[in-house]
């Protein structure tokens, strides 16, 4: 296996395992605003170990400019969807646990 | 490697599916399906890789935009009740 298989390999594992990660944290996680933090992990870290795994095996540059586009899309968009749900939950009543750290 | 991705991003959407389900309020809801939706993006990309068609990437890509516009979407309507939004920030709470 060469060394760019190899990097490609642990770039895609480390990128599931974040996600699945943050999976586990948003169904643990005891207060609605601490999973906000939970479903970030997912749409950071998850998302560009992944796209940067899967640029290390394009074949054409085509395909990397792609990637990118995904990677900067989820990046910029993600933030804004969340400041926009919390906005939501904070006018819809929703308030932070007092005792839960 | 491809395959060993998709089965964990496939983990991670069952726990979310379940956090969708249980969620006390509405907003944990649409925050499972929002981060669903960016593991689908992740999904689409990595399956097409999977199957030799890395002209998914199109797809991932046209997802992403309708997940971020579906879930603004659905926060205005949980917020204002409706989409025209000049009407009703007078009445608004915030």
């Amino acid at each position: 296996m060469n060394g760019l298989d190899l990097a490609s390999w642990v770039l895609l594992c480390v990128g599931a395992l974040w996600c699945v990660v943050s999976a586990i944290g948003l169904l643990r996680l005891p207060d609605f605003y601490a999973r906000t933090h939970a479903a970030g992990l997912c749409d950071t870290m998850g998302a560009g170990a992944i796209v940067c795994g899967l640029m290390l095996q394009a074949t054409t540059t085509a395909e990397v400019i792609k990637l990118l586009f995904v990677l900067g899309f989820v990046w910029f968009t993600s933030p804004v969807a969340t400041h926009a749900l919390v906005k939501a939950a904070y006018a819809g009543g929703v308030r932070a646990d007092e005792g839960s750290g | 490697m491809f395959a060993t991705a998709m089965v964990g991003i496939l983990v991670a959407m069952g726990l979310l599916i379940v956090r969708a389900g249980l969620g006390p309020t509405v907003y944990d809801r649409i925050l499972a399906v929002n981060a669903f939706g960016t593991l689908t993006v992740l999904l689409i990309s990595v399956l097409g890789y999977l199957r030799g068609r890395p002209e998914w990437l199109d797809l991932a890509l046209v997802y992403a935009l309708v997940n971020f516009v579906g879930v603004v979407a659905v926060c205005k309507f949980s917020r204002f009740g409706g989409f025209a939004t000049d009407r009703l920030y007078k009445g608004s709470r915030t």
